[in-house]
């Protein structure tokens, strides 16, 4: 256990190196950041789409409870009992009352119909390029590729005591999620447990990995790099350890990943379940782009 | 009824209620009550059990005030060891939440102030069913143990929303988490019962002439609440019958390998959660809705529209549910429907912000600690009304669902509105209860202190969600670190008033001053203020007429 001062120090350079634009990002790395206070940038078209809605929402509810604000502020100074002894004995303004019911609903509507239309857009997508199978494990994830051969990769975070320089601590994983760029996948969540949340802010992409249960949901990576996400359903004592990295790759640097993979798993193929997979151990070789 | 249980007072309440209606200084000066034991443990009186609920109120806010103290000292500093396992993390989540909704917002909105002014409102001598009314509380004491039984095993490690198969004997063996599932079905037959005491009694027992639409916004708010109580417990009870049959009797309902679901748990966990999350808001608004007309000496405005808002709420209230469970793998129309059904209830809601400032317009307007209470109000509960619709949003949920936007979102209608409201209710109202005032000062040293500590807690928590962080995290990546500094320095801050308010009601009951019937002057309408304060034992023994 550390030192309560220890810890204040650690949190008072990461504020202050922040500050001065020293914070440790990797490059093409999209990780969140300190003292952040939106969401985080988009790196795929349904993240922007997400980002776009909450814009004009985020503007709209700030304009209404400025509004309020305002008014309360206005009759604290104009009708208290010193400016207005007489109160007035006004209850009914029918007028008022209409149109403090129809303009919230026209707000709303203006709310309503981009959301439907960014819901049915994030809802999956007609033509996958490839499919991944996530499950969800008490505590770790697995991804399983059934168009590449089953390739299958157990990630799992990375103890304290291990973190490399520069690695994330509760973020970076030992096994990443790696796909292709820009290309279109779908995810199918399942769990073999409980109930977890596959979940990547940078991607705009969140569902439960239910036990017994399939659910479909899509990613699309603009460029290449590394996008981190979170499990995001409580799910027992080390729910906030199993992170979730996407190594988003070129396609050729994915098809070497996979052959590669692929020779891993037959030079030992009866790994025992549930075991760290020795696999996906392989190394990314053709991504000298990607500094991390 | 009430007065026929106690026989040996009869006699004097009887002589005050020839002379003065029951109300008259006669009847208080003749007030003999019970010995203790029959009093308090054996009570059929609504201003007792009232005061029971209210103590139960504090005790629940202080051990799940403790628990969100532990749990922000946690979250000040990444890599923290305050809480040294994620069980033990888990368990305390799981109580806290728990505790605040059953044994603190409830008990003090619906229990403590329901049966204390229902019945004067409405001029009732009690409640319908004073006996029932006993069970309702007593059975909350024993849930409570329970409750913290579940937590000192540290074996209720679910969140408070229970969820399959986490809370399953497989994953969560302990005896803990039955005695927490057992807590909750003690908890809601006790709201059962109390809810169903209520509607009776505001249906059949309202002083002659005091129609439906002439009952006071308090009453209007606790009826609904109760029929939302009545509809939604049962399913919960279900729910969670099925879940220990699940745990202890080899059913399946929830296993997927037995052919169950665990989606079905959600299901209907959240027909009765929803509706939940009004029955804790609604005696609120009523309790605001007086305030603000009481200081600002004007008649609520737009009565027949607040009254109907609050049903318009509860109504849909009721088919909202699945906007908790957009990330389940729901179908995409289902969660087009949830979403547009949700954004509808901002309308209601709407109609009631306005109404209360049009209240306040052209008003004279005192500001009384009671008073600062509801302007707060007013203003937290817009910020926490408009970040709902946000959440209600399926597309912005992808990101913000199960995090501390969500956790900020529901803490400000909930931890801050609701409990603004309840204290709102303490301040307008202990006069009348205990026949002291509370000091002033103290009251708006309170306020304020409360008022910058849950901002500054939960404000930074909107940010924590929209930069991607998770909920029921004991411990986070270090670049969340500054914001949950920020929040735990306010849930510091809002600790240490609610020391203030301790040492408030230390000063209110310790305090010689006694307090006039109506202690607010010309802006108090309703029938409680012609009572003496504190009321007679037995009140109302002659009805009032309603003009």
């Amino acid at each position: 256990m550390q030192l309560p001062k220890r810890r204040f120090a650690v949190w008072f350079f990461t504020a202050i190196s922040t500050l001065m634009g020293l914070a440790p990002h990797p490059a093409f790395a999209q990780a969140p950041r300190p003292w952040e206070m939106g969401m985080q940038p988009a790196f795929s078209p349904m993240k922007q789409g997400i980002i776009d809605l909450h814009n004009l929402v985020l503007v709209l509810i700030t304009i209404i409870t400025l509004f309020v604000g305002a008014l309360l502020v206005w009759v604290c100074i104009r009708y208290n009992e010193k400016r207005n002894p007489v109160p007035s004995q006004t209850s009914h303004h029918t007028g008022l009352e209409i149109a403090w019911t129809v303009i919230p609903v026209l707000i709303l509507v203006i709310i309503a119909i981009p959301s439907f239309r960014l819901i049915y857009y994030l809802d999956r997508t007609p033509n996958p390029d490839m499919t991944i199978k996530v499950t969800g494990h008490q505590w770790y994830w697995e991804y399983t590729y059934p168009d590449n051969g089953n390739v299958d990769v157990e990630s799992r975070y990375i103890h304290d005591e291990d973190l490399k320089p520069g690695q994330l601590r509760l973020l970076d994983v030992d096994n990443q999620l790696v796909i292709p760029a820009g290309k279109k996948i779908r995810v199918l969540t399942s769990s073999a447990d409980v109930i977890h949340s596959f979940f990547i802010p940078s991607l705009g992409a969140q569902r439960y990995a239910i036990p017994g249960r399939t659910i479909e949901l899509w990613l699309e990576a603009d460029k290449p790099g590394v996008y981190y996400g979170e499990c995001n359903q409580i799910c027992g004592q080390d729910h906030s350890k199993m992170p979730i990295s996407v190594h988003a790759v070129t396609e050729a640097e994915f098809k070497t990943w996979v052959e590669q993979a692929k020779k891993a798993a037959s030079a030992s193929p009866e790994h025992p379940p549930g075991q760290p997979n020795l696999l996906a151990a392989a190394e990314l070789t053709g991504s000298k782009d990607i500094q991390r | 009824m009430a007065e026929a249980t106690h026989g040996d007072d009869h006699g004097h309440a009887r002589s005050g209620h020839d002379a003065h209606g029951g109300y008259g200084h006669d009847a208080h000066a003749h007030d003999h009550k019970p010995a203790f034991v029959q009093r308090w443990l054996f009570s059929t009186n609504h201003k007792d059990i009232g005061t029971l609920y209210l103590i139960m109120a504090v005790i629940g806010g202080v051990v799940g005030g403790a628990l969100s103290e532990i749990m922000r000292a946690q979250l000040q500093f990444p890599n923290n060891h305050v809480v040294t396992s994620g069980q033990e993390w888990n368990t305390i989540i799981t109580s806290h939440g728990l505790l605040m909704i059953f044994f603190s917002v409830m008990p003090a909105l619906i229990g403590g102030f329901g049966n204390w002014f229902i019945p004067l409102m409405i001029g009732a001598p009690d409640m319908a069913f004073p006996r029932l009314n006993n069970i309702s509380f007593w059975l909350l004491p024993p849930a409570f143990i329970l409750i913290c039984i579940g937590l000192l095993m540290g074996e209720s490690g679910s969140g408070w929303t229970l969820y399959p198969p986490l809370s399953n004997a497989t994953f969560e063996p302990g005896m803990g988490m039955d005695c927490t599932l057992f807590a909750l079905h003690l908890a809601g037959a006790s709201s059962l019962l109390g809810a169903m005491n209520f509607i009776t009694t505001i249906f059949n027992m309202r002083a002659p002439g005091m129609t439906m639409h002439k009952m006071p916004l308090f009453v209007w708010s606790e009826l609904v609440t109760a029929f939302l109580l009545v509809l939604s417990i049962p399913v919960l009870a279900g729910a969670i019958t099925m879940l220990i049959c699940d745990r202890n009797f080899g059913t399946a309902f929830f296993d997927p390998a037995g052919g169950g679901d665990p989606v079905l748990f959600q299901h209907l966990f959240w027909f009765f959660g929803h509706p939940e999350v009004y029955i804790m808001i609604l005696p609120g608004f009523g309790i605001i809705s007086h305030v603000i007309s009481t200081f600002s000496k004007k008649p609520i405005f737009g009565y027949l529209g607040m009254v109907y808002a609050m049903v318009a709420i509860g109504v849909v209230g009721f088919v909202v549910w699945a906007h908790h469970m957009y990330m389940s793998g729901i179908d995409v129309d289902t969660r087009a429907y949830f979403m547009g059904a949700t954004l509808v209830i901002a309308v209601p809601t709407g109609v009631k912000i306005f109404s209360w400032i049009a209240t306040m317009w052209g008003g004279s307007i005192r500001f009384d600690t009671p008073m600062l209470w509801a302007i707060g109000f007013l203003f937290v509960f817009t910020i926490g009304g408009v970040t709902g619709v946000v959440c209600a949003n399926a597309g912005i949920d992808e990101i913000i669902h199960n995090t501390y936007y969500v956790v900020a979102h529901f803490h400000y209608v909930l931890s801050v509105s609701a409990v603004f409201s309840i204290f709102c209710g303490f301040y307008y109202w202990i006069g009348k209860m205990s026949g002291r005032q509370y000091p002033e000062f103290w009251g708006r040293v309170h306020f304020w202190m409360t008022f910058v500590g849950v901002n500054l807690t939960f404000f930074p928590q909107h940010f924590l969600g929209l930069a991607g962080m998770p909920r029921r995290y004991p411990d986070y990546p270090d670049a969340f670190a500054g914001w949950n500094y920020v929040s735990s320095v306010g849930a510091y801050l809002s600790g240490a008033a609610f020391l203030v308010f301790l040492y408030v009601c230390f000063k209110t009951f310790t305090s010689k001053e006694h307090v006039a019937d109506n202690y607010w002057g010309e802006g108090a309408t309703t029938l409680e203020w012609t009572q003496t304060s504190p009321p007679a034992f037995h009140s109302w023994l002659e009805l009032p007429r309603i003009k």
